[in-house]
């Protein structure tokens, strides 16, 4: 009896895994899909014909190139803002509900994304397609992103608006502030973290879209993402492809830390973030 | 004892991925791969190859002459029949791509119109034979077009203003500017790419959109009045909506050549030209080229098909619009001039 405790003992400790081991699949997953691939852009990015290089960066970086990322930031901005004009209200509306009506009408908006969004924006465009005057036109593209991207701004908002702490409303209204005031000087600035990780997950994907451009865009419109997929696919030119895909990179960095200051300085309260 | 965890993880995760590439499995019966454009041969051909010989065909698709060329290319190409256009045909010629077919393979190479053998691309046809050919022109709307087409100008008449479909394709639309200014389609200079280029700017406010495939479908539903389209789309398109019509412009246009090739990297290099063979077959070859709709080089199909393909201009273009039509060529480095002319149209 002792004997075989003993050995459940010693094959319990040589068998115990530590919690990391269930990581490992992941960190080789990212090493092999997401690191690799990284460091074959920078390697086709710096290199000319086995050659050090920053001449790929030069030429990527021609004004006519930057004038197709300026424009790619300008949809990206009007698709943030639409976004959040539109979803705000609808966070807003959702947090003030039952949590039952809340998740049932939650549904209508999380059960489209469940669907692959390039077959949601092909069907776009056949629904477009009975508006002739609208379908490949830059609306149609701004319709397209911000149906896309809609839930990746409610949703942030929504979790920081339910975690709120009602007791701050109520001391509002003690305090004599009519239900404006009270949203407009506490509501709103409270749910400020869900707002900038709604503003970053719908500003970063929009900057960097392609396909939706050229799906309702009829080929017109060309966006950063469409640049980079016409360098690699039609061009074959990996080396510029991967040059543009690194500025475009930097560019992301640089937005994103400023919306990481951005959500320091606003509030270290309320509010799970999802992002 | 951490580590060697970690490599018995490693390892397994491995294996997990390795075993699920090789399950593929050998068999001992001859497996082709058939490289293909999407909608580009009659599926029950593939079902009657493979009854008649006993091969097995695995039928893949691609959508440019660009994708095809990687996957040749590639170290571990795995395709044994594929079918690239004239310019592209050049461009592996050059590479050291293809196998030399042994002709002794293919008798029925002898059904293929004279006209379509010996080409500038391969001449002697020692790497290829011809598949489809046709042209590239304007196909418009009777009821919402007036004016005769027969200029590429129209292209860039105000009048149609957001009716208008370019495609959506370097060579095409470049190719056929530059015959809109009487230049040579495959130009060397690069004040004419750059002449194309500022037409195509130009026009831009005019085209409703730059499409490939769609542009089928916008012209049989009368979205749009005109498009720029292949002959053999043209042909599908017509046969859905009789308002259409096709014309190949006064100043000329693109004569172009999908053919048949065996990469040298194959295995199975006697059993491709055996299918080969098969596609020369007259009978294949007009049921074929009835099923898809592109014209056939093949003067005896075209001999079993119903008369109405060899008087359709669209179908069989009288030779008056094939002398005036140019073959592409492979452009070497300097088609970086037309990719860069090319970024600048669709970034206006």
């Amino acid at each position: 009896m002792k004997q075989t405790k003993s050995i459940k003992e010693k094959l319990a400790k040589g068998m115990r895994i530590r919690r990391s081991v269930f990581a490992y699949p992941y960190v080789l997953w990212m090493a092999v899909f997401i690191l690799a691939p990284m460091l074959l852009i920078l390697y086709y990015a710096f290199t000319n014909d086995g050659g050090i290089t920053v001449e790929n960066i030069v030429q990527a970086a021609s004004w006519d190139n930057l004038k197709v990322l300026i424009d790619s930031v300008r949809f990206a901005l009007y698709t943030t803002i639409l976004c959040l004009l539109l979803g705000y209200p609808v966070a807003y509306l959702l947090s003030q509900m039952k949590k039952t009506s809340a998740a049932l009408l939650s549904v209508f908006f999380i059960v489209p994304m469940w669907m692959n969004f390039l077959l949601r924006t092909y069907a776009w465009k056949v629904l477009l397609s009975a508006f002739t005057k609208i379908l490949y036109t830059e609306s149609a593209v701004l319709l397209g992103m911000v149906y896309n991207f809609l839930p990746f701004m409610i949703l942030p908002i929504y979790t920081t608006l339910i975690k709120l702490d009602k007791s701050y409303i109520e001391a509002a209204a003690d305090l004599g502030a009519n239900p404006a005031k009270t949203f407009l000087k506490v509501v709103f600035p409270l749910s400020m973290p869900g707002i900038i990780s709604g503003v970053t997950m719908v500003f970063i994907p929009s900057t960097t879209t392609f396909a939706i451009s050229q799906l309702l865009g009829g080929g017109k419109t060309m966006l950063y993402g469409d640049l980079i997929y016409m360098k690699f696919i039609t061009e074959q030119s990996w080396s510029t492809g991967s040059a543009l895909s690194i500025i475009l990179l930097a560019f992301v960095l640089i937005s994103m830390t400023f919306m990481k200051k951005a959500e320091r300085t606003t509030s270290d309260e309320g509010g799970g973030r999802l992002w | 004892m951490k580590l060697w965890k970690t490599i018995i993880c490693i390892a397994l995760a491995l294996a997990l991925s390795l075993s699920l590439v090789a399950c593929g499995g050998e068999s001992s019966k001859v497996t082709l791969n058939v490289l293909n454009w999407g909608d580009y041969i009659d599926p029950e051909l593939l079902r009657q190859f493979e009854d008649e010989t006993g091969i097995s065909v695995k039928y893949t698709t691609m959508t440019s002459n660009e994708e095809m060329l990687v996957k040749l290319a590639s170290k571990d190409n795995i395709y044994d029949v594929c079918f690239p256009s004239d310019y592209l045909i050049e461009k592996l010629v050059a590479d050291d791509l293809l196998y030399a077919i042994n002709k002794e393979n293919i008798p029925n190479l002898k059904n293929i119109d004279p006209r379509f053998m010996d080409l500038s691309f391969d001449p002697g046809n020692t790497y290829s034979v011809p598949y489809m050919w046709g042209t590239v022109g304007i196909l418009y709307n009777t009821t919402m077009v007036s004016d005769p087409v027969d200029s590429w100008n129209i292209l860039w008449d105000e009048k149609y203003a957001g009716q208008i479909l370019m495609y959506d394709s370097m060579r095409d639309t470049i190719g056929i500017t530059l015959k809109k200014l009487g230049m040579d389609i495959n130009t060397r200079s690069e004040a004419d790419v750059l002449a194309a280029q500022e037409a195509l700017i130009a026009q831009k406010p005019l085209v409703r959109a730059y499409l490939t495939d769609d542009i089928k479908m916008e012209l049989i539903n009368g979205s749009a009045a005109m498009g720029v389209v292949y002959s053999g789309d043209a042909v599908y398109c017509i046969s859905e909506n009789p308002d259409l019509a096709y014309a190949v412009p006064q100043e000329g246009s693109n004569v172009w050549f999908d053919n048949i090739i065996i990469p040298k990297s194959s295995q199975h290099t006697a059993e491709a030209e055996q299918f080969i063979n098969f596609l020369c077959d007259a009978q294949v070859a007009a049921q074929n080229s009835d099923y898809i709709g592109f014209s056939t080089p093949n003067a005896e199909a075209l001999k079993l098909m119903d008369p109405s393909y060899a008087e359709d201009p669209t179908y069989n273009p009288p030779q008056d619009v094939l002398d005036r039509c140019q073959i592409f060529q492979d452009l070497g480095d300097f088609v970086k001039v037309f990719s860069d002319a090319w970024t600048k149209v669709k970034a206006a």
